[in-house]
């Protein structure tokens, strides 16, 4: 499961160099609705709920707070 | 106006590494972005019920720094599960301090309704630019409630290339977390005792440590969509065990809870013990979390869409799937949402343990290393369908509503008829306000 996980990624990454936008090109990127985590209470909201309710965790980052709900 | 954009660029990728990530920057330097909201959380048939207000406030701090700051505050009641399944004849159970009891009808799902706890966390990120193309964030987490205590910190690194389309991370995080249980630590696999009896415990407080690695790629893909992958590698190290849940010792000869018929152990009226153990669960776990998210624009709209992979070394592997979708009105919004989990049974989880098999009658000693009922390491699947409605107000504020509604179901595979895990039905109601200071 690593091994496939750090070869996807390297196989994402070597593709990367092709892509992506000129500076003048990111009018729509840089709308809030258009960031990763748009709503940054929901998602916070989310991980706490679902954390207390279910036994997998994290994905997104490292560092969230713990909880004696689980 | 290309500033701006370059910053909530770099805000996007940068923030989005931390597991609570910061919103994009819309106010201008000595200007806070604040968001506030306050959650109702209701599960049916009397269990929990959660009020949980929130605050973010993040702003610039100059000299290419930012400082993110975020409190909650969940406020809870109602009754949870105390891992013994329902039984055709009426169960009665000591309360955690050893000093009460409860009495469960023939066929009802056996809940605790001594469960109340208020938690505050707090937490703060302090990122600092360190060249013109990489941050470091620094970050801490701070959670205190009645029974249980949680100090954590991460820092992040990213660094951007590909003329700001590509961004590279790499993450650590570590938390020590201590739990002291409403009277004290049960002692793991022994029975539950008859209130005011020598209650089986060991100790008053456990600790465990929780470390995660993580790195992660952000790319643009062009004009309109923008992809992100994760790979996160953690350990949890300690006592994992939840104090408060027990697993049903079994007659195989009646189908019931054990009694003094079966076995001199569980003859409650001589030696007080009820035919429940306290569960226990391995000291390590180590996780594997892959993670895919992809945000795409179209004509108006926008589409937000993640799925996540989870193994762990209990057994349990998940598929977690998230579609938001963002349907733009005159002048507001309404974001449809969907959310799909599914799960493994841990490999110890067990819907009760069997007297003779299991549990030797006459000793009471469990044969099993490992044993838990908790039914959230069952199998189980979890169906979310919400709503949110956003109006802003005027260029920095926005007011919103969501109402989501949560189904998860649980497979304890075969098992009596009316001995099954109860589903799980819960409403989210939820009001935002945000603006900038």
């Amino acid at each position: 499961m690593r091994l496939i996980s750090i070869v996807s990624m390297l196989v994402f990454l070597s593709a990367c160099s092709s892509l992506g936008v000129q500076p003048w090109e990111r009018d729509l990127l840089a709308k809030d609705s258009m960031q990763l985590v748009p709503d940054y209470l929901d998602n916070f909201y989310d991980e706490h709920i679902y954390f207390s309710k279910e036994a997998s965790v994290g994905g997104q980052g490292v560092g969230g707070g713990g909880c004696g709900c689980n | 106006m290309q500033l701006k954009n370059i910053k909530a660029q770099m805000t996007l990728a940068t923030c989005t590494l931390l597991q609570i990530a910061a919103p994009s920057a819309q106010a201008e330097e000595n200007e806070w972005d604040i968001d506030t909201a306050i959650l109702f959380y209701n599960e049916g048939d009397s269990r929990v019920s959660a009020i949980e207000p929130a605050i973010y406030a993040g702003r610039e701090l100059g000299d290419d720094q930012r400082i993110d700051l975020r409190l909650v505050v969940d406020v809870l009641t109602g009754a949870t599960p105390n891992g013994a399944h329902p039984a055709p004849v009426a169960q009665t159970f000591t309360t955690p301090s050893g000093k009460d009891s409860y009495t469960v009808d023939p066929g009802d799902n056996p809940i605790d309704d001594t469960f109340r706890d208020t938690r505050v966390a707090f937490g703060a990120d302090w990122e600092i630019g360190l060249d013109r193309l990489s941050r470091l964030t620094l970050g801490g987490n701070l959670s205190n409630e009645y029974d249980y205590q949680s100090l954590g910190l991460s820092a992040t690194y990213a660094r951007d290339f590909n003329d700001r389309n590509t961004t590279l991370s790499a993450a650590v995080g570590l938390s020590s977390d201590t739990i002291e249980a409403e009277g004290g630590i049960p002692s793991e696999l022994l029975p539950m005792v008859v209130e005011g009896g020598s209650m089986n415990r060991e100790g008053a407080d456990e600790d465990k440590t929780i470390t995660d690695f993580m790195i992660g790629i952000t790319q643009v893909i062009s004009r309109n969509t923008i992809m992100q992958l994760n790979l996160s590698l953690g350990t949890t190290d300690g006592y994992q065990n939840d104090p408060f849940k027990i697993v049903t010792v079994v007659d195989p000869a009646t189908g019931l809870p054990a009694t003094g018929a079966a076995s001199a152990f569980f003859d409650t009226s001589t030696t007080g013990n009820l035919p429940y153990v306290y569960e226990r669960r391995p000291d390590t776990r180590d996780r594997t979390v892959l993670y895919f998210k992809t945000v795409h624009h179209l004509d108006e709209d926008v589409i937000n869409f993640s799925y996540r992979f989870y193994d762990d070394d209990w057994e349990i592997t998940s598929h977690t799937f998230d579609l938001r979708y963002r349907y733009e009105l005159k002048d507001s919004y309404l974001q449809p949402h969907i959310r799909f989990y599914a799960q493994d049974a841990a490999e110890f989880y067990t819907h009760n343990l069997q007297l003779g098999t299991d549990v030797d009658p006459t000793s009471g000693a469990v044969s099993a290393n490992y044993a838990s009922n908790d039914y959230r390491l069952a199998e189980s699947e979890t169906l979310t369908l919400g709503l949110k409605y956003g109006i802003p107000l005027g260029n920095d504020s926005e007011l919103s509503f969501r109402g989501e509604f949560i189904s998860q179901t649980v497979d304890d595979g075969s098992v009596p008829a009316g001995e099954e895990t109860p589903d799980l039905d819960a409403i989210i109601l939820q009001v935002n306000y945000s603006l900038v200071w």
